[in-house]
């Protein structure tokens, strides 16, 4: 607790004026090996594939992409090395890890040591569900052609590591209307000016 | 840069695009992620609410502490809009900018107060979530907030009592997502005061009793409420209820549930150590799970469940999972087993064949400190030392693999390698040992490939140390004085000086060591100085008392010549 109480005044934006600041807290912030910040409820999500294939990452706190691709290697190895029928939480370093296989992906979060992993458990599910319902019997090859939009069904249901809208339709309903303001706006500005 | 372009755009298509690119690939971190303070800026003021969903996204996932500062003031405009979409993404941002700057939750806090009143369960589940982040921080805040308990368990049991709701019933269990989080703060408010944990109470353990647990989201609630319960000062036959809940899910088939069980009881088998005893044969039968998440939780809640009552099951039990256990989790069992066996072993023998078990089972995952540990031990209890020295003459006949366990032997031997001869002891069945085996023993420790120098060194000495107690011979000693290890040459060097320019002196060198007092890291040096100072090389010549062979706590004396 020390530590990030610490490193949160270390952000302080007062000192960080300078880039020549930046990266030296860059540095130490590297050194000290990965700071989280503290009480999020999901600290990343990833979702892969079984052949190790990366097709959608969140990440809820700042990090490195050096940092980033370790959590990713990380991940991909101590989930993909599960036998069938285990237990949904893994613990790694001081967080717990929460995952769920559908299909043929893996939904991967990393959540606080003082969070809920049923509910995490039940946070995955929900997501799955919204992306059905969006992409209408969804399979791994939408989220890999419509990245974008796995992205915008995610923010509408999460943001900053927390559960934002607890309601189905709702989220449903914000999506339609975005995607019709896009479209709206995309027909208009690209009708031919008779 | 594309993404600042794209950002700056009115259109919404890019506008939407550029601001995913800047959350996934500029960070707070990045000096570009201040440019697009201006454009976030501008767009939260904009009259399309999708617009400005998207900018209060994008600060709440990458702001940086300096950008929080700046838009703060507008999200507390943003709180108290008319749009129950825009607070939602508003009170969530507010979370964000509370984390990244501590100070700001002031400004905050008259706004989350009254967005608790919403009817949106989106809102109130962002109040909630604000309203718990504000009292993290702060106890000043958090007395503040304590008044909002009874407003709380209304809201509770809105959710649990109610009619069945389409749109936020998750399989029977009404917004299970607010719930838990509901439970989060009830439990922070709760705790560590009376007043708030009574107001509390009835709606626990209204909780605990009708949520249905079939599924995992009940569950999850049950989970919940039973952390709570827990925490805060609730009344005994709500702890009790909490317990039982526990209890029940470690006999659930499914294993998720087994764990966090075995979790929880984690938590409190410091505070309610009788209870989670009740529940000692379930957890014990989780070691035998083939789940590696299952068995290191069940590996650690068994080794705080060890007592003095229970400790011969339980160590049957630790012993027989050493066997069979995955390899990262052998060191932790062997040490946690050595911990164990050290508080409550109810006899010296018992504690030495436990030690030997484990150093048999699990040599190569033990920590260093074990061997001088167990050497300590066993000079302690003189009455054994017969009985010792046979049963690792008969493990070491069998292996000579495990380093720890062959370094023991070789010491026991060397010291009491006369009782070994005699052939009588009460304990085990006598069996004659001719001395030429013994030595045969040691001679195939020092010439194994899998034997280590420190391994060696041990041997070596004991060798030595035999000289006087078994016989005269020891010619294989001086091999070892062209020996590439350096520590090896220097020992064997010595001991053939010893045998030749100081013969007479060997017996009183090699005498047995007295026993060794456990009080510090510095003991050993102590006892061995005692010990050589009866033996002066010459007059004159400088004596160096007992230089610490390898650094560890081992007893071996080296005079230099």
């Amino acid at each position: 607790m020390n530590n990030v109480a610490t490193l949160e005044s270390a952000h302080d934006p007062a000192v960080s004026e300078s880039t020549g600041i930046l990266r030296l807290q860059g540095l130490i912030t590297g050194l000290q090996g990965f700071i989280w910040a503290a009480y999020k409820m999901m600290r990343f999500l990833l979702l892969f594939s079984r052949q190790g294939k990366l097709r959608l990452q969140k990440w809820f706190t700042p990090l490195t992409d050096r940092e980033k691709k370790k959590v990713i290697r990380d991940m991909m190895m101590l989930v993909l090395a599960r036998p069938p029928r285990s237990c949904n939480f893994l613990q790694w370093r001081d967080l717990k890890i929460v995952y769920k296989r559908y299909a043929s992906l893996y939904f991967c979060a990393g959540l606080e040591d003082k969070d809920n992993e049923l509910l995490a458990l039940e946070v995955l599910h929900r997501y799955v569900e919204l992306l059905d319902k969006y992409f209408g019997n969804v399979c791994e090859l939408d989220i890999i052609f419509n990245f974008e939009k796995a992205y915008f069904i995610l923010d509408e249901f999460l943001m900053g590591g927390e559960i934002l809208e607890t309601s189905k339709l709702a989220v449903g309903v914000s999506m339609e209307e975005a995607d019709t303001l896009q479209e709206t706006m995309e027909e208009y500005m690209s009708k031919p000016a008779y | 840069m594309e993404c600042v372009r794209m950002i700056a755009s009115p259109r919404y298509s890019e506008k939407r695009v550029g601001y995913l690119g800047a959350m996934m690939l500029l960070d707070e971190k990045q000096d570009a992620s201040l440019l697009i303070t201006n454009s976030i800026k501008n767009d939260l003021s904009n009259s399309n609410q999708y617009i400005q969903s998207l900018a209060l996204c994008t600060l709440a996932c990458m702001g940086s502490a300096e950008m929080c500062r700046d838009l703060a003031p507008e999200i507390d405009r943003l709180l108290r809009a008319s749009n129950s979409y825009i607070k939602k993404k508003a009170a969530l941002c507010a979370v964000h900018i509370v984390r990244k700057v501590h100070d700001l939750g002031e400004l905050f806090t008259k706004a989350a107060r009254s967005l608790l009143t919403e009817k949106n369960h989106g809102v109130v589940h962002g109040a909630v979530v604000l309203i718990t982040e504000l009292c993290e921080r702060n106890s000043e805040t958090l007395e503040r907030f304590r008044k909002t308990v009874p407003d709380l368990v209304q809201i509770m049991k809105g959710l649990v009592i109610s009619g069945y709701s389409p749109d936020h019933d998750v399989a029977g269990i009404s917004d299970p997502f607010l719930q838990v989080r509901i439970l989060r703060l009830l439990r922070i408010l709760g705790r560590n005061n009376e007043a708030a944990s009574d107001a509390m109470n009835d709606l626990l353990a209204q909780v605990a009793t009708n949520t249905d647990s079939t599924k995992t989201v009940g569950n999850a609630v049950l989970y919940e409420t039973v952390l709570t319960v827990l925490d805060i000062k609730s009344e005994s036959g709500l702890r009790v209820l909490a317990v039982n809940i526990l209890g029940r899910f470690l006999l659930n088939n499914d294993r998720n549930i087994r764990y966090i069980a075995m979790t929880s009881l984690q938590k409190i088998v410091g505070t309610d150590h009788n209870a989670v005893q009740r529940h000692r044969g379930t957890i014990v039968d989780c070691l035998k799970d083939q789940d590696a998440s299952v068995k290191r939780r069940a590996l650690e809640l068994s080794l705080a469940l060890v007592s003095a009552s229970n400790i011969r099951s339980m160590m049957k039990e630790l012993l027989s999972f050493l066997s069979s256990c995955p390899p990262e989790l052998r060191s932790q069992t062997a040490s946690g087993i050595f911990n164990a066996a050290e508080r409550y072993a109810p006899s010296q023998r018992w504690h030495i064949d436990t030690i030997l078990h484990v150093l048999t089972t699990a040599g190569g995952d033990v920590r260093d400190e074990t061997v001088p540990n167990l050497i300590q031990l066993i000079t302690n209890t003189s009455e054994l030392h017969c009985y010792t020295v046979h049963k690792l003459y008969r493990a070491l006949l069998s292996d000579i693999s495990q380093q720890p366990l062959v370094q023991v032997a070789c010491w026991c031997i060397g010291e009491y390698g006369d009782l070994l001869l005699t052939g009588e002891c009460q304990e085990t069945e006598p069996v004659q040992v001719h001395r030429d085996y013994v030595l045969d023993v040691l001679e195939t420790v020092l010439q194994s490939h899998m034997s280590s120098p420190s391994t060696r060194g041990f041997a070596l000495t004991a060798t030595m140390k035999l000289s006087t107690r078994i016989t005269e011979n020891v010619d294989i000693v001086s091999i070892y004085g062209s020996c590439i290890d350096v520590e090896l040459q220097q020992r064997a060097v010595e001991y053939n000086a010893l045998f030749k320019k100081y013969d007479h002196m060997r017996a009183a060198v090699l005498e047995r060591m007295p026993v060794i007092e456990k009080n510090s890291q510095g003991h050993t040096n102590g006892e061995t100085i005692k010990e050589s100072q009866t033996v002066k090389v010459k007059p004159g010549e400088p004596q160096q008392p007992a230089n610490q062979v390898q650094g560890d706590g081992k007893n071996s004396v080296r005079v230099t010549l």
